[in-house]
């Protein structure tokens, strides 16, 4: 009997039960960790998401730019956390995996041999998202983004705090406050931990359209406004805004919102240079992705032997496992994880 | 300490000057002046020597916080700074860090260092650690390293501490220039709203230039500007009060013992005398290339060859002080004049030889002008320093009246073959290359060149790096000879250090050569030209 999953062109594959897990090519049949885009990627036949994830996902791989690049509209099915599907005698199940709203672990159960499929997870606490639960397995895929001994994330709270006194400094100064975060997932998870008392709450195109399918989820997010020219006249200098990274570059945009500060908030921002790099006021630590020690708890309460590191620092990941008496491999996957420069 | 780190931080997050100035008024009004000595001291630059390796405190680290050193390792490579790295690696303390005053943690935890054994420091080290907070033991470990640097100019610190003196900037600037003691009464005495008394050994600050960008006519009629030739040697100050000789370098370090033969003119020079010029290697009657002078610098023992081989004189063009009066607020062709004088009345001597007058460049046009600048390099010259007759000797690096007018670089279109990771801002970029000229079939490398791309092009280049690497040593990865830059440089001499058998002075890149094969790269034989003609 050959693996239960292995690598192929397309991506990772379960030949027994003849499906994919994140695909980066078109395949007949996809099950989506999560609805980022180097996980969920257009043209697949069939996706398989929990219930949670699936109104992220169809915003992601369904409409008229899929049609018009030739793809047929896909069919979505969900599956709740939790419940097992029979697909071709392999049972398969999604687990939480903390990452965004709807993302899971996938844990795949076929002759006895168990293996689970993390995506991208964190075990650190996201009101917008059910908390990470590990899978017992024989053999676990892991990503590794932030898998250096550097990277240890402080408390949510600190970081909320950090950030809502920032914004009342900035006010004081007559100042908006610009804070880039990724538009799905970040951006909800920071929205859910502002202070509302402090001002208003002003949200950038991408991150409104992705607000719309968390309040869906009946994921209760602090009232925000749409930013466009108006509202960036009404609350200037006392509004914080949640944008994408990409808005730092459309200076004719930030000029409506008068003075303003600016502020990144990603796992990356431990190191001074990338903050400095990125030339802007402050950068607040805050991933979706696990950190150092978080990947190692998460690795141990699998229980696995066997672990397979994907995206990040493999090479790394790889060799701390072995060292620590367990068989590790890396796999070469397209996942990019917490992207580093722009998107 | 406290105080000290808040101070740290906020200069460090933002990019603002007004901001940096108000953060740094802020500090001096309210720190006190034991403390405000030492914040200063390192503000403006200055730092111990470094006592510990960082090979060292990566294997302290390690032993501390039980991460293996390889996993040490890999995080320093992608943190790019030894301080960050360890703050980074470091368990958080349980509770709130201890808050010595600055002036404590530097007498008891930075300083002591230096005269300690490996395992006392290592002691030492680990002690402070573990009482320090995570902030505190980033600014500490940038002061144990030598590498403290806050993104503050000595032009921002002057301004802040001529605020809370309610002084003048450039009267801030004069006490600051020079050596003194991190001490309260030192930082008291700055702070003096006297403005009459003055320290006898301190140089005056530097007048600095910058680059003329645009054609001379620009400046209006040649009438009004004193021309001279831009030297390539150390910009320096000669000073002789109450009978003692001072030689200051632009970095405001004291070399007097460095170079006895400039310190012997002295002896000739009246008291009150101030001059300002350059500092060249000098043989019979003409200024030798810097890598001669070079052999000189930061040497502690001068030895009778060394003399001999390269003997040292000083070049003077301006007179800052005569008969004990400060003369810069004086029009420049005033203190040229007596500056001639000065040097004309010098006995002739063999102590005198070592000092000589910088000509007057006298063209009859800016067309005339530009001709004579492309002579620099037979003159020894770097090009032309353009000053305004009328012109007062102002404080740093002003536009306007003083200008370089250097003459274009050499350039060579060289294969990128090697890339090193950068530092500070460009931590985890591959930003470091060096380049090779081919020889025959093969690539030699020439240089090492850091600065000259823009932030996109750098990304490219790391994207490519990563993309392309043949082979690993250490930080360093030898990538697939495919990209060629224009290297820019000011000068080139022989070396027998270099595989390539010169050296260059201050190479940079130009361009990114993306029209351009890595066949249509120079030669060798480039090189040897360029030497060739330098060397005439």
């Amino acid at each position: 009997m050959g693996k239960l999953l292995e690598l192929t062109e397309s991506g990772l594959y379960c030949p027994e039960g003849d499906f994919h897990i994140d695909p980066w090519r078109p395949v007949a049949r996809a099950i989506i960790t999560h609805a980022h885009s180097d996980h969920a990627r257009i043209g697949s036949r069939n996706y398989l998401t929990t219930p949670e994830g699936a109104g992220v996902l169809r915003l992601r791989v369904t409409g008229d730019w899929v049609t018009e690049q030739g793809y047929a509209p896909p069919q979505i099915t969900t599956l709740p956390y939790g419940q097992t599907r029979n697909i071709n005698g392999v049972s398969v199940s999604l687990h939480p995996a903390g990452h965004l709203l709807g993302s899971a672990q996938v844990r795949v159960e076929h002759g006895g041999e168990i293996w689970a499929v993390s995506g991208d997870y964190k075990t650190q606490v996201d009101a917008t998202c059910t908390p990470f639960e590990p899978v017992r397995c024989h053999t676990f895929i892991t990503e590794s983004t932030f898998g250096l001994p550097i990277y240890r994330w402080r408390p949510q709270a600190e970081i909320f705090a950090d950030i809502n006194s920032w914004w009342r400094a900035n006010q004081d100064q007559g100042r908006t406050s610009f804070l880039y975060a990724y538009a799905l997932g970040k951006a909800q998870r920071i929205l859910a931990g502002l202070d509302p008392e402090i001002g208003p709450i002003l949200v950038h195109g991408s991150v409104a359209r992705l607000n719309h399918a968390y309040a869906e989820a009946d994921i209760a997010l602090p009232p925000s406004q749409y930013a466009d020219d108006e509202a960036a006249k009404s609350t200037r200098g006392r509004a914080i805004v949640i944008a994408p990274p990409s808005a730092a570059n459309t200076p004719t945009y930030l000029r409506k919102f008068g003075p303003t500060s600016h502020a990144f908030a990603s796992g990356w921002m431990t190191i001074r240079g990338a903050r400095r790099r990125r030339a802007v006021d402050r950068g607040f630590v805050l991933s979706d992705h696990a950190d150092w020690p978080g990947l190692i708890d998460a690795i141990r309460a699998t229980g696995a032997e066997n672990i397979g590191v994907t995206h990040g620092y493999t090479a790394v990941m790889v060799r701390w496992l072995r060292e620590n008496g367990w068989n590790a491999w890396g796999l070469e996957t397209r996942f990019t994880g917490e992207e580093q420069e722009e998107e | 300490m406290q105080r000290f780190t808040q101070l740290y931080s906020e200069l460090d997050e933002t990019n603002k000057t007004n901001a940096k100035v108000a953060a740094l008024e802020k500090y001096f009004r309210s720190a006190p002046p034991a403390d405000a000595a030492w914040a200063l001291y390192y503000l403006t630059g200055n730092r111990q020597r470094r006592a510990i390796s960082g090979a060292q405190l990566r294997d302290w680290v390690s032993q501390e916080t039980g991460f293996a050193p390889w996993l040490v390792e890999e995080s320093y490579h992608a943190v790019g700074d030894i301080a960050e790295t360890l703050t980074l690696l470091l368990p958080d303390l349980d509770g709130d860090g201890a808050d010595k005053p600055l002036h404590q943690v530097v007498q008891g935890q930075v300083l002591p260092l230096a005269d300690l054994d490996g395992a006392a420091q290592q002691a030492l080290v680990v002690a402070t650690w573990r009482q320090m907070d995570r902030q505190q033991r980033f600014v500490w470990h940038k002061l144990i390293t030598g590498a403290f640097r806050v993104g503050v100019g000595r032009t921002l610190v002057v301004r802040a501490l001529a605020n809370v003196a309610g002084i003048d900037k450039a009267v801030m600037a004069h006490r600051l220039m020079g050596e003194w003691q991190p001490n309260a009464a030192a930082y008291r005495a700055l702070l003096d709203p006297d403005t009459e008394q003055a320290d006898h050994s301190r140089p005056y600050p530097f007048y600095l230039a910058y680059q003329l960008e645009g054609e001379p006519e620009s400046l209006g009629p040649l009438a009004d500007w004193q021309i001279e030739w831009k030297w390539d040697g150390i910009r320096a100050q000669l000073i002789k009060r109450n009978g003692d000789v001072l030689i200051w370098s632009r970095g405001e370090e004291l070399v007097t013992d460095a170079y006895p033969e400039v310190a012997a003119v002295a002896a000739a020079l009246p008291d009150g005398t101030v001059l300002d010029g350059e500092l060249l290697a000098w043989q019979d009657d003409g200024p030798l290339p810097f890598n001669v002078l070079q052999q000189r610098i930061g040497r502690k023992r001068l030895t009778a060859k060394l003399l001999n081989d390269a003997p040292v004189a000083i070049m003077v063009y301006d007179l800052l002080e005569w008969r004990g009066q400060d003369l810069r607020s004086q029009p420049l062709h005033a203190r040229r004049q007596l500056l001639e004088a000065l040097v004309a009345q010098l006995p002739t001597s063999d102590e005198t030889l070592a000092i000589h007058l910088s000509p007057l460049v006298q063209p009859s046009s800016w067309a005339d002008a530009t001709a004579l600048r492309d002579e620099s390099r037979a003159n020894r010259a770097e090009g032309f320093m353009l000053k305004r007759l009328d012109s007062s000797y102002q404080v740093g690096r002003i536009k306007g009246d003083w200008w370089k007018w250097k003459i274009d670089p050499f350039t060579v279109d060289a294969v990128m073959i090697y890339a090193q990771r950068g530092s500070g801002r460009r931590a985890s970029l591959y930003t470091d290359y060096t380049f090779a000229v081919w020889d025959g079939e093969e690539l030699v490398p020439f240089a090492k060149a850091y600065s000259g791309l823009t932030d996109a092009e750098i990304q490219q280049v790391d994207a490519f790096v990563r993309r392309n690497t043949k082979e690993r040593f250490g930080p360093v990865r030898s990538v697939t000879p495919e990209l060629v830059m224009e290297i820019a440089f000011e000068g080139i001499q022989k070396s027998t250090r270099h595989k390539s058998g010169v050296a260059l002075r201050f190479p940079r890149i130009a361009r990114w050569r993306k029209d351009k094969p890595i066949a249509e790269a120079d030669t060798i034989e480039t090189l040897r030209s360029l030497l060739a003609e330098v060397n005439g």
